[in-house]
């Protein structure tokens, strides 16, 4: 009994059925399109959304790239990656400018995407009302009414108790003055990068069943008060210890032994991009 | 005629039981409980998780009689705990003794000691693997031979036992977490004792670690996907061993090296951070962070986290949601008092549903009168 998957693993039908689920997402910035999300060979809630998405998109040309926090090499990364790649042979790369559809898990890339780049998310959980609704039923209605105040008050709420808005990652965002999204759990470091982003960006939660989507060159706001504006996480006064970034998402590490913290880039691809370049220049200035 | 309730139900038990051993031997295969126990880790882990009795072989002999069915073969084995003599309380363990086969953090990259993936389906994909219809014996020695040479060649050992730290202990350093006095008082033993409400913790605990697997899995992603209020983070999954010991029951002032070592147990533990919004001295609102904590029997991470979501949950009761609720939750998830009940409705209930009927029809009856 020997059985061979299909090119993609989808049958055909599945994959086209994506595919309009994801026009649909298109043509409404924003605005949380519910598809039959299937079963997946990985956990619902590791990223089946995410795939579904890859796998409906990709094609024999295509050069995919899997970003789990960051990090090309983080086992979840790895292991999506294999079974895209078992499946339909495409090529895979660290490399963000050499990649044209990137899979990606709680990061946007620091290197700025290009046209002809598509950014797929993984969203665990694609209702930005869901903090202050429970009900589906209730929150579909919300976003027929643009009745946003819960979302407004739960920032205003913050500010009255804590004196600043604290929100973690997936801080809601106004997608094209008419949806408020959730933008994946990405930090707020990343919120801006989807604002006239030149890359189409699909947003994909498998186990909630829903495709949404950012197109290029659209306005994301990141909900705030004039008076309170947004702010993305601060590294302010650190750098990373290999590559000397300060402009980037910065993971604090702990040295073992003195049990000082460090930083290190996040984006693994970018730091070692940054060192190759780095080495070149050295190599390039010595030799000269 | 056929099945009458009233009468023939001494003759009807004997057919329906034999039936059932008929059914169970009818295709003329035998499984012998070490097959169980040495094939379906998992399932036996669950058995005795949900039966609170450690026995992987009596786990193994239930999943035999009861042909596989969860919520029977944890049904033998509680009614079979009902027989045994409840003799020692263990020492206290302190789980950073573990001997760990298997730790992660989903919060911190780098932890001291470091990430053990160990033994996990987590980065298997779920395809149908085919190849297991034809499996052989002699390919299997194979594999392991070839399994146990790498290890020799590409692992090194050290003569040493290695404990690992807990990761929420550098949180604490940095006091983003209480350091709680640990409380050793002795636990509540809802096994001899009827569950009291409010429940202390060590028997909310007890009761979330033998709750059903699945009750648990779905009352924790309730509370995590909008009906509850914790989102936690999982600090720390660890799975490993416990080295059990137990004191001498009539000698007082003895020390823990008198005590005797009578075994271990392979636990799942989670350690699960929650942020929380407390009210500092100045009684301002400030962000810190609780612990949610989840521990049992065998390698069942999924219902460890479950558990520690609900735990949290319980500590914070004035939510409006339902898993916040003790009474809710510690009563519903237990596997036999649950399938127990519902299954009741498959006895008679005759004389009640006559009962409602005659009310039914009366009612009915002086409606039409009105008209």
């Amino acid at each position: 009994m020997n059985n061979t998957t299909h090119f993609a693993f989808f049958d055909e039908g599945s994959k086209k059925e994506i595919r309009r689920t994801t026009l649909k997402a298109v043509a409404i910035p924003g605005y949380q399109v519910p598809f039959a999300s299937r079963e997946m060979p990985i956990a619902r809630g590791w990223g089946t959304g995410g795939l579904q998405l890859t796998l409906s998109l990709i094609g024999k040309e295509d050069t995919l790239k899997v970003i789990d926090q960051g990090a090309d090499e983080s086992v979840n990364a790895v292991s999506i990656k294999k079974l895209v790649q078992q499946t339909t042979g495409v090529e895979v790369t660290d490399h963000t400018e050499a990649a044209s559809l990137i899979q990606s898990r709680h990061r946007i890339p620091e290197v700025p995407l290009t046209e002809e780049q598509i950014l797929v998310l993984q969203v665990p959980t694609p209702e930005p009302l869901r903090d202050v609704e429970a009900s589906e039923y209730v929150t579909k209605r919300l976003h027929a009414e643009e009745e946003y105040s819960g979302a407004w008050l739960l920032l205003f709420e913050q500010i009255m108790k804590y004196g600043k808005t604290a929100t973690g990652a997936d801080h809601p965002v106004y997608v094209n003055g008419r949806y408020v999204m959730a933008p994946s759990p990405i930090p707020r470091f990343d919120n801006p990068k989807m604002h006239i982003s030149k890359a189409l960006t699909l947003l994909g939660a498998g186990r909630e069943k829903k495709i949404y989507a950012v197109p290029p060159y659209t306005d994301v706001t990141s909900l705030a008060f004039e008076d309170y504006p947004f702010a993305v996480e601060t590294f302010a006064g650190h750098a990373c210890h290999l590559c000397g970034a300060t402009d980037v998402f910065l993971d604090e590490l702990v040295d073992e032994a003195t049990g000082i913290a460090y930083y290190q880039c996040n984006d693994t691809s970018y730091c070692i991009d940054r060192l190759n370049s780095q080495e070149q220049v050295e190599v390039e200035h010595h030799h000269a | 005629m056929g099945y009458v309730a009233v009468k023939g139900g001494t003759k009807a038990i004997e057919a329906s039981i034999n039936r059932l051993t008929y059914d169970r031997l009818k295709e003329r295969e035998i499984i012998e409980v070490k097959t169980i126990m040495a094939t379906m880790r998992a399932l036996v882990d669950q058995v005795m998780s949900e039966s609170s009795l450690y026995s992987p072989f009596l786990a193994a002999l239930a999943i035999k009689q009861a042909e596989g069915s969860m919520e029977e073969a944890v049904f033998i084995m509680r009614a079979h705990r009902s027989t045994l003599p409840r003799l020692y309380y263990s020492n206290i363990v302190e789980s950073e003794s573990m001997l760990v086969e298997r730790r992660i953090s989903a919060s911190f990259k780098d932890i001291p000691g470091g990430q053990i993936l160990g033994s996990t389906t987590d980065y298997t994909h779920r395809l149908l693997d085919f190849s297991l219809v034809s499996e052989t014996r002699s390919e299997n020695e194979q594999w392991i031979k070839q399994f146990m040479e790498q290890m020799e060649h590409e692992v090194a050992t050290s003569g040493e036992v290695v404990y690992f730290p807990k990761v929420v202990d550098y949180l604490r350093e940095e006091g983003l977490f209480v350091a709680h006095e640990p409380d050793n008082t002795s636990p509540t033993d809802i096994t001899k004792e009827n569950l009291s409400f409010p429940a202390s913790r060590s028997a909310r605990l007890q009761t979330l670690t033998r709750g059903q697997t699945g009750a648990v899995t779905a009352l924790g992603y309730a509370s995590l996907r909008g009906y509850g209020q914790v989102h936690p983070t999982v600090g720390e999954v660890r799975v490993g061993k416990l080295p059990i010991y137990v004191g001498h029951p009539n000698e007082p002032n003895q020390t823990e090296e008198d005590s005797y070592y009578i075994g271990e147990i392979k636990v799942s533990e989670v350690e699960s951070f929650v942020p929380v919004s407390v009210k500092n001295e100045q009684n301002e609102e400030e962000l810190d962070f609780e612990i949610g904590y989840g521990v049992c029997y065998g390698q069942n991470e999924t219902k460890a986290i479950a558990m520690s979501i609900l735990d949290q949950c319980l500590e914070h009761p004035e939510a409006s949601f339902p898993t916040h609720d003790e009474e809710f939750v510690l009563l519903h998830i237990d596997s036999v008092e649950a399938t127990g009940f519902i299954s009741h409705l498959k006895l008679p209930h005759y004389v009640t549903f006559q009962s409602k009927l005659d009310s039914v029809r009366e009612v009915k009856r002086k409606g039409e009168n009105y008209e």
